[in-house]
């Protein structure tokens, strides 16, 4: 199974592009790391591929199907804040099973605590929420996660256990991950290859993927000076 | 009598120090359900001191409450908060009202959330506003030298919040307390979303700051940022400062760090082994009373779990645990 971008051109304002001519392909199980510049359209592009962002021009499609508008979102993104991405008014259980129940084995292996459940968003730190972000997001449906940079706000080792974990689950689950982030170590440790979105000229215009094989590479080359 | 410990053992550096924090306490009131009120205790017992000169990263996970200690110094914490412990800048006591006069001109704070720009408000006139207005013009100018430092396109200052990018809108930040002349700069996790190249650039400028004889406190959870560029990194967990190391023991798999919890850290990132290590850092609710490292401590010993370990010094750096030497 394959999630598709092609020829995916898109800006905020209708004389600058953002996103021009993109294409990404990503696989069933497979991780795939982007990086970039700030303000390369890196966000913009997750936006797009997970639905958010409908104003763009090209296809996104799941094997050759166009994404279903009206059923459950089998790309689901998850960002960098997650105490943003949650209501500061449910407790923990409700807004984990919003729309589908979270099984106990997604929950386990999150390292997401029972008496957790029936704390408030306030009362938790940034990492152990993002866990629930991740908890959320995998329902059966799911087939692909969009990673916007996760883990850049908590502490090296809850890092680790955060990408253990859903590196473990992707594999069990055949999900497909596409991992935003800055941290080259980090990419390093977890992709299987890593894609550039890089700016072309200086009319602000960014549309080149240069792909890498992560085996053969140090990613210092990669980044365009 | 604490207290009097403490400055004993802190005060073995030789200069004076720019801002000296001592014993700072830090709690919240919080209604809970309908009136009942609860106190969360966020920071215990942290003492810091800042050099001029020096740059010195205070290094937790998100969330822990380290944004406040920053808010404490500048003086704008929320109302429902209280405040214990005592601060020194330059000498003299740090009141509200010393807060309220130095801050923005000698105390300078570079804001952790882009929030924090006004949404309304086009980006030049937020830059040049934290300056007296004599000269339009040289703010102006001084606007463009900095835009341009930071690889910001002129047409940035026409924009609004909205329209910049996660890293351009963090660019804008930094340059916005950089228009001041401060004595005292403090970094409110000044680089998540940056690309290397910016943050190099960020973490570059800080250290220029720190040469010229700024004192620099970086707060971060980005232990790898504050390796970069800082003198002396402090642990922060748990509300509470276990270690403080000079820079240089952070090498090799960490041997010459002395508290282990440091050390499961640095062996965590990426660039090193990539270790994980079981547990989560504890809940104010879930604090004993022990050391707060206790549940997740392979060097704990029976005492450990009666009381607070106390900072004490070995060799070059200061650290809060019983079991080392």
């Amino acid at each position: 199974m394959y999630l598709k971008g092609e020829n995916i051109s898109f800006g905020y304002r209708k004389d600058d592009l953002i996103l021009n001519n993109v294409d990404i392909s990503l696989g069933s199980g497979e991780v795939l790391g982007l990086v970039g510049d700030s303000g390369s359209g890196k966000s913009t592009l997750c936006k797009i591929l997970a639905g958010y962002e409908k104003n763009y021009q090209g296809t996104v499609s799941i094997d050759g199907k166009k994404m279903p508008s009206n059923a459950y979102n089998p790309v689901q993104l998850i960002f960098q804040h997650p105490e943003k991405a949650v209501n500061p008014r449910w407790k923990m259980k409700d807004i984990l099973n919003e729309g589908h129940v979270v099984s106990q084995d997604v929950l386990s292996s999150f390292g997401i605590k029972t008496s957790w459940l029936e704390r408030w968003p306030n009362e938790l730190s940034g990492g152990e929420l993002q866990r629930f972000a991740l908890a959320r997001a995998l329902s059966p449906e799911t087939k692909f996660l969009i990673a916007d940079e996760i883990t850049t706000m908590v502490d090296a080792i809850t890092q680790v256990q955060i990408w253990e974990s859903i590196l473990d689950i992707a594999e069990k689950l055949n999900i497909g991950i596409l991992v935003v982030s800055h941290e080259k170590n980090l990419l390093k440790k977890v992709c299987h290859e890593v894609i550039c979105l890089s700016r072309i000229n200086n009319a602000g215009l960014y549309n080149e993927l240069a792909f890498r094989d992560m085996q053969n590479a140090s990613l210092g080359g990669m980044v365009p000076e | 009598m604490k207290s009097e410990v403490m400055t004993n053992i802190i005060d073995g550096s030789g200069s004076e120090a720019l801002l000296k924090v001592r014993d700072l306490s830090l709690s919240f009131f919080q209604y809970t359900s309908g009136l009942r009120q609860t106190e969360l205790r966020i920071i215990s017992n942290m003492n810091l001191e800042a050099y001029s000169g020096e740059v010195l990263a205070v290094v937790g996970s998100s969330g822990s409450g380290k944004s406040l200690l920053a808010h404490a110094i500048l003086g704008i914490l929320p109302s429902n908060s209280r405040l214990s412990g005592s601060m020194e800048y330059k000498g003299q006591s740090l009141t509200q009202e010393k807060k309220e006069e130095l801050r923005g001109k000698e105390i300078s704070l570079i804001p952790q959330s882009t929030t924090y720009l006004d949404p309304l408000m086009r980006i030049s006139d937020q830059v040049t506003g934290s300056v007296e207005k004599k000269d339009k013009g040289l703010m102006r100018e001084r606007q463009r030298d900095t835009f341009q430092r930071y690889n910001l396109r002129p047409d940035v200052g026409k924009m609004l919040p909205h329209e910049l990018s996660g890293g351009m809108a963090r660019r804008v930040l930094v340059s916005t307390a950089l228009m001041s002349s401060a004595e005292l700069i403090i970094a409110d996790e000044p680089t998540p979303g940056l690309d290397e190249r910016s943050l190099d650039e960020t973490l570059r400028y800080f250290k220029d700051m720190a040469k010229k004889g700024c004192a620099v406190i970086l707060i971060t959870h980005d232990i790898e940022a504050a390796l970069k560029i800082s003198d002396r990194i402090a642990i922060f967990y748990a509300g509470t400062i276990l270690e403080e190391a000079r820079i240089e023991d952070f090498t090799n798999e960490g041997e010459n760090l002395r508290h282990p919890y440091t050390r499961a850290l640095w062996n965590a990132l990426p660039q090193n082994r990539f270790q994980k290590m079981e547990g989560h850092q504890p809940m104010q609710d879930e604090l004993n009373g022990g050391c707060v490292f206790f549940e997740r401590c392979s060097i704990r010993t029976e005492d450990c779990s009666k009381d607070i370990p106390q900072l004490k010094r070995i060799g070059e750096g200061l650290v809060r645990c019983n079991n080392v030497s």
